[in-house]
């Protein structure tokens, strides 16, 4: 499989749901975890703000996009909301944006449409891990 | 720009979200409301109420939208107002109010209901109309709460509503703030 594991973030930094789906990767700490979702989290918004290219001339403003090593490759994908999907891939991975997009819809579905989901708040929904876990195995 | 915004909230409509029974969702709502007057006796709580209750609906339902439409970032508020009617509206309501009476700064504008579902079968008792019952309060509270959670803070206000005895219903929408994107969180 080629998505290693996947986190989002909410829109404060906080990590909110991580999962591994292979095995043969180093396992983070829940410590390790949250403070990789926080240092991501800040330096997406140092990278958006040290843009050449200012908004006004229509740039978009995306922060980052991807990270990439030699051995492994990071997606993220933000929302409008200021939710980021973000994935560890193997390298030969291009392109994720779709499959992000779509996790962003299981999230709205599954998580957000949840009455006693809170907000902000790690999500907590057998029903998004199983679809998670579906979506991910297809792609 | 606005058809484009026509076509997709027409899409969305049709293809992307589950439908229910009209009647049962009138009902409920009905329901409620009258539930919330019995409660607190006095209208202008239940003004407040029923919009706190859309507020948390609309901050979750904005995402609902943002992940099946895939749009991109508004330029300005004429913008937002389209999205507004023509693809939120569409797509919970299956109405598209029409955007109007803006104010000179363009920061201020009318959503006119023509029809507004919620309404039907609806006929407010002279008490309730005195007391300042805004039926629909709901909507006003869904609107401020899905445009706060994309940064924009709006103050959202029932000026006119059929079930009243006004000629039509009137949504008006103000722009308090624009919330900068990314701006790191306190320290503490």
């Amino acid at each position: 499989m080629a998505i290693h594991s996947v986190f989002i973030i909410n829109k404060a930094g906080g990590l909110i749901y991580n999962r591994d789906y292979s095995t043969n990767i180093a396992k983070l700490s829940s410590n390790e975890a949250l403070i990789l979702a926080g240092t991501f989290h800040g330096i997406h918004a140092l990278a958006s703000r040290i843009s050449p290219v200012s908004r006004s001339e229509g740039g978009k403003d995306t922060g980052i996009q991807t990270i990439d090593t030699a051995n492994f490759r990071i997606h993220c994908y933000q929302t409008a909301t200021g939710i980021k999907f973000i994935a560890v891939t193997d390298p030969s991975y291009m392109q994720l944006s779709d499959v992000l997009a779509r996790m962003y819809g299981l999230y709205s579905d599954y998580a957000l449409k949840n009455p006693f989901h809170n907000l902000e708040m790690p999500v907590r929904s057998e029903l998004f891990d199983t679809k998670l876990q579906q979506l991910i195995q297809s792609s | 720009m606005a058809k484009q915004y026509r076509s997709i909230g027409e899409e969305v409509w049709k293809n992307k979200v589950e439908k229910v029974n009209a009647e049962l969702f009138i009902f409920t709502y009905g329901s409620l409301v009258v539930q919330l007057i019995k409660d607190y006796e006095d209208y202008h709580s239940v003004n407040k109420q029923l919009d706190k209750l859309g507020y948390n609906i609309g901050v979750r339902l904005i995402d609902d939208i943002l992940s099946r439409t895939n749009l991109e970032k508004c330029k300005d508020m004429r913008e937002t107002a389209e999205v507004i009617s023509k693809i939120g509206f569409r797509m919970f309501l299956n109405i598209a109010p029409s955007v109007s009476a803006w104010s000179a700064d363009s920061k201020e504008f009318s959503l006119i209901l023509d029809d507004n579902p919620l309404n039907d079968f609806c006929e407010l008792p002279p008490r309730a109309v005195q007391g300042g019952l805004w039926y629909s309060n709901v909507l006003c509270g869904v609107v401020r709460g899905a445009l706060e959670m994309v940064g924009l803070l709006v103050k959202v206000e029932f000026v006119r509503d059929v079930v009243r005895g006004d000629e039509v219903s009137e949504i008006r929408v103000r722009l308090e703030k624009v919330l900068d994107e990314e701006v790191p969180v306190g320290d503490d």
